[in-house]
Parts: C-alpha cells; structure tokens; sequence
C-alpha cells in the first residue's frame, strides 16, 4: 500500500509532524522501517523525514560527547575520538547496514537488535526528544522504559561522558553467525575506578529482557571492590537476578539465563 | 495516490522518474528504469543479493526509500563493466568460479567493489568482512573471497 512521504528542511517541523498523526513513522537509516513496509505492515501510512544537518552532527570536544540520532556506525566508525564507541558500531550488521543503519533507530531497534544502545546504557547517555510539547532530555533509561510511548517523539541526539579510560569501558556481543548476526546476548560495562576500587559500576545488558536492561545486582556486587577475582566471581552469579529474555531462534531464555555469567565474567576479566 | 518525482545519476547516466510514495530503490531501479542487475533476494536486508553503491557508499537498495537518492550517484553492476571490458572483479569472479547461479553475484561484486575502491590491498580477512552481509546458497564463500583477493591484485598490476 503506497504510503505519503514527508519530507521536511528542520527537525522542529518533522517533530511536529510526527506527533500529530499516530499513523507516521519516522525514517532514519530506513533499515527497520522499509523492512516493516516491505511486508505490507499497513500501521504506518506516513513516513517522515527531516534532512536537518542537525541531526547528523557529532561533538567530540569536550569530554562529553554528542552524537547526533542521524549518525551512521559506519561514521562513528570513522571518527577517532569515538573509539570507546568503535567496537559496539563495528557488531552491528554488515557493512551496508552500518552505512544506513542510525545511532537513532538503534534505541527503538527491538531484540535481537538494539546493540549500539547496550552500549549507551552502560555510558549512561542522555537521549535528547523532541516531542509535541518541545525538546526535553531524558536518561536513557527513562526513555526505554517508555520507549513504546515515545513513537510520536522525534529523537534528536544522544551524549555521554567519555570514558575515563580505554580499559574503563567495555563491550561484547555474542552472536552465533560472524562476522555479523543478531544478539544472542549483548554486554557493556562501564567501570570507573578509583583508588584501586570500583566506583559507579554500570553493566547493560541486550536480549535479555523487552528492552535493554542494567545487570543492577551484578552491579553492586562489584562497587566499592577491587576488581579482583571475588568480585567478578559474585558480579558473574548475580548476572542472571532480574533479567526476563525470551525464546528466540538464535537462542531459548534457559540458554540465556546459563550463559550470561559466564560472558559477564569474561569481560569483567578481560578475556577475548 | 500522488507519484514524487525522482532524479539521480544511475551508472553515469542522469535519469528521471515518477515513484509512488514508499517505494523502495530496488524496485525502482528494475520496475522504472529496467536495470535488473540489482536481484531482489529477501526485502529484508539479510542477503545483499540488491546491493548497491549510492554516492560510492554499499547500500541495500531494498531497505532504501527511492526518494531519498534524490539527486545522489546510484552505481550498479550495470555500470561496472567499462564497454565491452569487464571489470578485473567481474573478470576474476568468472576465471575462478565464483559464481554458481550467479544470484548473489551482482551483490557480491558490488560489495566487493565498495571495499577495492576504498582499500585496493585488501587482506583476506578484510574481503571476509566485506562481503559479511551478502549471502551465498550454492558457491560457496572459498571461491569468492579468492576471486575478490585476486581482483586485487590484478587491479594493482595494471594501475
Ligand atoms: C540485515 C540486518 C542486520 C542488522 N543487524 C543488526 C545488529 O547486528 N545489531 C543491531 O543493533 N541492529 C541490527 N539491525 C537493525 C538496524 O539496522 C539497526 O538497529 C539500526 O540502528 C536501526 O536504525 P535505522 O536508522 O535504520 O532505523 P529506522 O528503520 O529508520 O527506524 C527504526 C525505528 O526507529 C524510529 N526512529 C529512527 N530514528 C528516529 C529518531 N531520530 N527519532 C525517533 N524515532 C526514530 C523509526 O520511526 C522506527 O520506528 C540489522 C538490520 C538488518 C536489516
Ligand atoms: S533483497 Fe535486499 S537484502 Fe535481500
Ligand atoms: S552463486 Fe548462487 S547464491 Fe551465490
């Protein structure tokens, strides 16, 4: 069914646009959308786009940094002061997808998808909207907590601390077809430390509940510990308290629920 | 329904065509303007057999709006041969059997065109990556990543 195409110069006008019709969709990278339409989905009868240079902008000059929701992984990618952010851009899809794919799309992308803003869970992102009402910035886990209410806003960028340190931040994706597949389970882990203990532990986790979640209770078992063995051992047992993955074709919730420790402790210790 | 008008630079040449809203490039390009050098495998982004360049970046014209190439560069396979040369990619992919039943090839080429026009020394694991989202049922990846690994190298001799 043909749908109408909207496309406007400012994001203030594509924001407003989507919040007075049920029925439009934004279209980032289009990865998701054109699939969706691909497939005859009939709830969308309007795209909307916004070619606004705004929403493709990256700051990197300060410590924090700012990504706007129309950047590629394949620019993140290319940019040097994001390598923190390289390896999470790097798991997702092939090369095609992460030359069309969004930093954007990514935060609605549902499981086995949404690997980039693991990521950002764990970096403790502000995700700035654009809504009916104006623009408002919001936790990023606020914001997936409603993710479902949020299809009528306009996400406009995201930004995050730089990490402390290369060793402080750290991700993986586990997946059964490589180079590229979808999640069977995706970690990150953002570990500041400080005089030697951990201070401010944030672990995320992908595909382990209907949105990306924090691994909270292997959180606390790290904080205020060294990073030593007895701690990650504790952090790796608790992995599994308050996750709720589902059944998928790349892997059962049992499966998940087995494993999650196990890579939690891998990347806690620092194995490949 | 109202149709857009649509232009942009298709293998070197400047085209123009009405598509109604939604439409996807792929179907643009084989319904409206006849090049069916792009195959359509999934319309769903897992195979690449649609795999184009658009402004020399590798895209999957199945998952791309046709309207947002609007005034952008479209690259084929169509484009690929120079006359009646074929290019070394084409030439290699052919000499070494890298295609079966030649489904994934257009995909496959341009992929691997992507990956020579930006690194022409590619490592093995390189060309793996490259053509990560293109899929083959009945080649197999062995041949291809030679044929690609080959091109390469002939395209350094003759540069
Ligand atoms: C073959 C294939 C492989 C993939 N592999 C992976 C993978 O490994 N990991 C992964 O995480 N994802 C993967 N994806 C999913 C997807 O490509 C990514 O999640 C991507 O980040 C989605 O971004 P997009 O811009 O293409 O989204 P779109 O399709 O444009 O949009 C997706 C959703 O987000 C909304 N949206 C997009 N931008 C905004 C915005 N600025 N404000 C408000 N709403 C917005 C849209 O309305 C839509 O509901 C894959 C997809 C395909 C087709
Ligand atoms: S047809 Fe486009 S990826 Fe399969
Ligand atoms: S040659 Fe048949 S799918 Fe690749």
């Amino acid at each position: 069914m043909p749908v109408t195409v909207k496309t406007f110069s400012t994001f203030g006008e594509a924001a407003s646009a989507l919040s007075s019709d049920r029925s439009a969709r934004y279209l980032g990278g289009g990865t998701l959308v054109m699939r969706a339409l691909n497939e005859g989905d009939v709830s969308i009868s309007t795209v909307v786009r916004a070619t606004d240079t705004a929403l493709s902008r990256i700051d990197v000059a300060s410590s924090r940094v700012t990504i706007g929701a129309g950047v590629t992984f394949a620019r993140i990618l290319a940019e040097r002061d994001l390598a923190f952010l390289h390896a999470s851009a790097r798991s997702i899809g092939g090369p095609a997808v992460r030359n069309m794919g969004t930093v954007g799309g990514n935060l609605f992308a549902p499981n086995p998808y949404g690997d980039f803003t693991v990521a950002l869970l764990a970096l403790d992102a502000t995700v700035s909207v654009q809504g009916g009402l104006g623009a408002r910035e919001m936790p990023i886990e606020e914001f997936l907590q409603s993710r479902e209410r949020q299809s009528g806003a306009l996400v406009l960028a995201v930004s995050c601390q730089r990490p402390a340190s290369a060793d402080a931040f750290r991700y993986r994706k586990i997946a059964r077809i490589k180079p590229k597949g979808g999640s069977v389970i995706t970690l990150a882990a953002h570990l500041p430390v400080s005089g030697g203990r951990v201070s401010g532990a944030r672990i995320a986790l992908g595909s382990m509940a209907a949105t990306q979640i924090r691994a909270r209770a292997a959180e606390r078992a790290l904080e205020g510990r060294p990073l030593d063995d007895s701690a990650i051992s504790a952090a790796a047992a608790a992995a599994a308290e308050g996750v709720s993955p589902t059944d998928n074709a790349l892997g059962s919730a049992w499966y998940r629920r087995e494993i999650v420790g196990v890579h939690l402790r891998r990347l806690l210790s620092g194995l490949e | 329904m109202t149709k857009t008008p649509l232009q942009f630079r298709h293998n070197g040449r400047d085209v123009a065509v009405f598509v109604d809203g939604g439409v996807n490039l792929l179907v643009a390009l084989r319904e409206l303007i006849g090049d069916m050098t792009p195959k359509f495998g999934c319309g769903q982004g897992g195979c690449g057999a649609c795999s184009v360049l658009i402004d020399g970046e590798l895209h999957l014209s199945c998952l791309t709006l046709a309207e947002t190439v609007n005034g952008r560069t479209v690259e084929t396979l169509d484009g690929l041969k120079d006359g009646p040369n074929l290019h070394p990619l084409q030439r290699a992919f052919m000499e070494q059997f890298a295609a079966q039943c030649g489904y994934c090839t257009p995909g496959m080429l341009m992929a691997a065109k992507a990956l020579l026009d930006r690194n022409p020394s590619p490592t093995r694991a390189e060309v793996i990556e490259a053509i990560s989202g293109n899929i083959c049922r009945c080649t197999g990846y062995e041949p291809i990543i030679n044929a690609v690994l080959t091109a390469a190298t002939s395209g350094r001799a003759r540069a």
